[in-house]
């Protein structure tokens, strides 16, 4: 098989793990692929260099395919969810002045309970909570919009600005904002800089959220069917790789070099094994499924997911869901997952569809191979979303 | 939409936004802004009303304003991305430039060309001379690696520096490694055995 180069946009996170491990632990070149890695400066610039061409695929916030699809942001150009790289693996976090408050009204930073922290911070606060996030079309503001809604927060108790990872410390100490929303290691960052402390991981919220998926530009999924079957095959395996506990020290040895996150690999073995440090006193928080790269079908794009996705962001956004053209949905595509991971050992679920938020334990499903189990993926309001209610 | 645009370049090397500014003024007629602390930077070009905003595609607040284009309220404008399709291939020329545009909704494309058509030749000077600037760099540390590990040869087997620097050359070949490589090695290993 001749050696094919296909260039890649990711942002230095750990969830960024799949592609790069994919490259480096040679599952691409088995596939007869080389990826060259382009690192971005900021997720707006991953999405232009996919939609105009400059890389083939990328690394992508779950919600900016489903976005874009609705018209939402500047680009319009149809990008397809080909599979999710990563499950969960958010954190919320509170900057020091709300640290000092909730410590004050002796809150215990447990990293678990939802409906508490809400209850803590609407108690502490002096008006409306400003929480940064890295990006306006992102999990991050749907957890914490979903979060702030069915709680003491409220709908009018969070504002959400994007402000990028990096410049997170800084925006926190001139007080343009109050809390954060972000992804790993962005979060351990804070609290080793002691810029805040860490108040809940996203999990918390939805036990099972897509986090970001591998994307394509539609056109070119469908030019290039050998060329994509070859990528998500290469991907999925590193990411079955990853989910080995053994993988973990090479993993976040990798990840740490100056070409990927350039962060110490301590910092990001903190979200590969789900042992956080929480704040600057150095308490510590294990949380069993932190982040997942394969575990329970991680990897299928549920139609499901997309359409709870376009529902929490039409509501936000004012849009009418029933007067979209086209199937939303449709930009999670479960048809390439299957057609091209077929040919692994991977079990495919029987359904493109779930009910999210109804699976309370590891539950066996109807699968390709008879071995597929669900993880829990349940709301923390014990709600639960069906697709073929939805408008 | 007629009279003279508005255009805000977001940049915060002060040189490189003067740089871009008169490059502007001396070929279109246009108002410019220079916002250089991304602290409230949605905020800030909102308050200037801007028909074009400009930005380096490699400035990580570039997400900030991403904001920008769901601006809803009464007295606000939305802003796109500078797409392609209306305005041609401008907005892939621009990426590749390593300039992004943001552009007030329903501008012409004849009046967006002029500027963009600027914007994208001083972006790619402005590149072009950060990368020089980089290759510099990176050749004068690599120099100083060099003569380290040609002082450490020199010291460790008593040769002078031709032959030091010879020996660094023909290990590098027989290995298949730049000179720098090796040579980066041999400081880095000497540097455990102290």
């Amino acid at each position: 098989m001749k050696t094919v180069t296909l260039s890649a946009a990711f942002m230095p996170l750990v969830d960024a793990a799949p592609l790069i491990m994919a490259q480096e632990m040679g599952f691409a070149e088995s596939e007869g692929v080389a990826l060259d890695l382009v690192a971005a400066p900021s997720w707006s610039s991953v999405r232009d260099m996919l939609a105009f061409g400059r890389v083939d695929a990328a690394h992508l916030l779950s919600p900016v395919p489903v976005a874009m699809a609705m018209g939402l942001g500047g680009v319009a150009t149809e990008i397809s969810a080909v599979s999710v790289l990563s499950v969960n693996g958010n954190v919320i976090g509170v900057g020091r002045e709300l640290e000092e408050r909730l410590r004050t009204r002796g809150f215990g930073f447990d990293f678990a309970d939802p409906v508490a922290a809400a209850e803590a911070l609407a108690a502490v606060r002096s008006g409306p909570i400003t929480f940064g996030v890295p990006f306006p079309f992102s999990m991050h503001v749907e957890l914490l919009r979903y979060w702030g809604a069915a709680t003491a927060l409220g709908d009018e108790g969070i504002v959400i600005r994007t402000v990028p990872p990096p410049l997170m410390a800084s925006a926190l100490a001139a007080g343009e904002v109050d809390a954060f929303c972000v992804g790993e290691p962005w979060g351990s960052v804070a609290v080793d800089e002691g810029a805040g402390a860490l108040l809940l991981p996203g999990k918390a919220i939805w036990e099972f959220a897509p986090e970001k998926v591998l994307a394509v530009r539609r056109d070119w999924a469908e030019t290039e069917p050998n060329l994509l079957g070859r990528l998500m095959r290469a991907v999925w395996r590193a990411g079955r790789w990853l989910s080995n506990p053994e993988s973990r020290t090479t993993a976040g040895e990798i990840l740490s070099r100056a070409q990927y996150l350039d962060v110490p690999s301590e910092l990001i073995d903190r979200a590969l094994s789900g042992h956080l440090t929480v704040s600057g006193r150095g308490e510590q928080r294990q949380v069993e499924g932190f982040l997942e790269f394969h575990r329970g079908a991680a990897t299928f794009p549920w139609r499901s997911q997309a359409k709870w996705i376009a529902g929490q962001m039409a509501r936000s956004h004012g849009l009418d869901l029933a007067a979209m053209p086209g199937d939303l949905a449709a930009a999670f595509r479960s048809d390439l997952y299957r057609r091209h991971l077929s040919g692994t050992s991977n079990d495919l679920p029987g359904a493109s569809e779930k009910v999210e938020g109804a699976i309370r334990h590891e539950t066996p499903v109807a699968s390709a191979q008879g071995r597929l189990s669900l993880r829990p993926d349940r709301f923390f309001d014990g709600r639960i979303f069906d697709p073929n209610e939805a408008g | 939409m007629n009279g003279t645009l508005t255009v805000v370049v977001v940049e915060e090397d002060r040189d490189r936004a003067i740089a871009i500014v008169d490059a502007l003024k001396s070929a279109t007629e246009c108002d410019v802004h220079i916002i250089g602390n991304s602290s409230g930077l949605a905020r800030k070009i909102a308050a200037h009303a801007p028909d074009i905003v400009l930005i380096d595609i490699d400035n990580p607040t570039r997400d900030m304003m991403e904001e920008l284009t769901l601006a809803s309220g009464p007295l606000e404008r939305p802003v796109a991305m500078f797409v392609s399709g209306a305005a041609g291939g401008l907005a892939q020329t621009a990426i590749e430039a390593g300039v992004s545009a943001y552009v007030v909704d329903g501008l012409s494309p004849e009046r967006i060309k002029p500027v963009m058509d600027t914007a994208i030749a001083r972006f790619t000077m402005v590149r072009q001379m950060r990368n020089e600037l980089a290759e510099t760099r990176r050749a004068l540390e690599e120099r100083k690696v060099i003569d380290r590990a040609k002082g450490l040869l020199m010291k460790a087997k008593g040769i002078d520096e031709d032959a030091a620097y010879a020996l660094l050359r023909r290990t590098a070949m027989d290995q298949g490694r730049r000179v720098a490589d090796v040579a980066e090695a041999l400081v880095t290993a000497s540097g455990l055995l102290k």
